[in-house]
């Protein structure tokens, strides 16, 4: 579903991705781990087009969208979580999930998703009418996610998931994350600082070192490797 | 064991409440090359901001050849021969590359009055860090890879005993990343104590003797490349608290 081939990538003359290659099945739940600085962020920051790459390509559905603007991939069903949430903090909380569903006209689906979101999520509707600016760290997470599932994307990128979580708090969002991908017709990018937690997610998983994947297995198998700790630590 | 040059005592900064570095005590030996790492946010540039005299200290002092050098001027730290890199690098703007340089020889530690004097020195610096054909062009017109490069001429400028390193090679390719490793050994064998901060790994643990972690502005381990790698704390840190245990069960069993 997507699929991306020697992409360069930084900001100015920093260069950050290099010859980057991933390619991401349909349905699946793919983890990108790897240690600060590396560019996970930087790789899904261009994959959702809000950064251009200097050279490379990245295909979506059999198309290539390199060159399409965010705007666009948004329509495409490409979305973003992005790493600290990023909510409207002054609009209450449906209005943030709302907002995700800005460039929806399914008026009547629409309705249903968000009804699906407070049933799996009854914090969320608890809290509907309350200013997103006063959720807890867990609750303005699943806001984020629910606002990103509001625009009924076809590709959900989580960066940093649990960052800054509670344990208890970290499973409930596993919970729901896998409550996603099995009630919507959905494939999931996750970037995690939590490589168990993030593995134990995914079916498969990308080890990133220096801008670039420098190995991919299946998350049981990478559990069970020592090389992610190489990768890490550099030797 | 060589003598200590610089030591940290229970060295804390807080910003409002937040301890963003907490009674850390840290020493750097004569000679060695020292790696500060640490996962984002862990404090590791407060520390070292600390230590040239840009942030001041909430508690705690920092002695540099057995004088306390913590609540000295920035510029009075540097003048005993400590000179730090910045991570964002920020050349003066409009002047070459050789009047970037020369102002650390002509107002740093030896003071050099003489503006020939300091040409030439700045010169030998600048070849020192294959800049040497680009002296008369302007900083604006410098890549990424050669303004890091500028940034650590700057700092040799001053003649430090001790270099401070701020992510000297972090957007650099694989071929500008072996030259800047080169250059720090070089460094370091003319005498120069080096205290880097680096994320890139392979580098930072190639490089460095000795190895200080920090998280969440604590020190939570030290020791040589081989001992930090297989730190419990350390894959807890950088992997995840749940993996590193899940890792210790499986070794176990």
């Amino acid at each position: 579903m997507l699929k991306a081939e020697n992409v360069n990538a930084g900001y100015g003359d920093v260069q950050i991705l290099w010859d980057m290659n991933m390619e991401v099945e349909e349905h699946s739940i793919t983890a990108l781990i790897g240690s600060n600085g590396v560019g996970k962020t930087t790789f899904i920051r261009t994959v959702a087009g809000a950064l251009q790459p200097f050279n490379g390509k990245i295909s979506f559905m059999g198309e290539d969208i390199t060159h399409l603007p965010q705007t666009r991939r948004t329509r495409m069903g490409i979305m973003m979580v992005p790493e600290g949430r990023q909510l409207y903090s002054g609009l209450t909380v449906e209005d943030n999930l709302m907002m995700g569903a800005y460039i929806r006209k399914d008026r009547e689906k629409i309705r249903r998703d968000l009804d699906w979101i407070y049933t799996v999520m009854p914090r969320l509707k608890e809290r509907r009418k309350q200013i997103a600016g006063t959720l807890s760290g867990g609750e303005a997470q699943m806001c984020a996610i629910s606002r990103g599932l509001m625009a009924s994307p076809k590709l959900l990128m989580l960066d940093e998931l649990s960052l800054g979580l509670a344990p208890v708090l970290v499973d409930d969002l596993t919970k729901i994350l896998k409550k996603i991908h099995t009630d919507w017709d959905i494939t999931i990018i996750l970037v995690d600082q939590d490589v168990q937690t993030a593995l134990e997610i995914a079916d498969r998983g990308y080890v990133m070192v220096e801008g670039h994947v420098e190995m991919s297995d299946s998350s049981e198998k990478l559990l069970k490797n020592e090389e992610i700790r190489r990768a890490y630590m550099g030797m | 064991m060589s003598t200590v040059i610089l030591e940290g005592k229970k060295v804390s900064k807080k910003f409002g409440a937040l301890k963003a570095v907490w009674r850390v005590d840290f020493q750097v030996r004569q000679g060695e090359i020292l790696g500060i790492i640490g996962p984002n946010g862990a404090g590791k540039t407060t520390l070292l901001s600390m230590i040239n005299g840009t942030e001041t200290l909430s508690e705690g002092e920092i002695f540099f050849k057995r004088e306390k050098i913590s609540g000295l001027k920035p510029f009075r730290i540097a003048e005993k021969g400590i000179s730090r890199t910045f991570q964002v690098v920020k050349p003066f703007p409009g002047m070459t590359l050789l009047e970037n340089v020369a102002i650390g020889a002509l107002f740093g530690k030896d003071k050099i009055g003489n503006a020939k004097i300091a040409q030439e020195k700045t010169r030998e610096i600048l070849d020192r860090v294959n800049l040497g054909g680009k002296a008369d062009v302007a900083v604006e017109n410098l890549n990424i890879s050669e303004r890091k490069r500028l940034e650590l001429a700057r700092a040799l400028a001053m003649d430090p005993e001790l270099i401070l390193m701020d992510e000297v090679m972090a957007g650099l390719n694989r071929a500008e990343l072996d030259l800047i490793m080169e250059l720090i050994q070089n460094l370091n064998k003319e005498g120069r104590t080096i205290v880097l901060i680096e994320h890139v790994m392979r580098a930072i643990m190639g490089v460095s003797q000795r190895i200080i972690v920090i998280h969440h502005g604590k020190k939570i381990a030290e020791g040589t490349p081989e001992e930090i790698k297989n730190n419990d704390d350390v894959i807890s840190a950088y992997l995840g608290a749940r993996y590193a245990k899940m890792r210790g069960r499986n070794a176990e069993g």
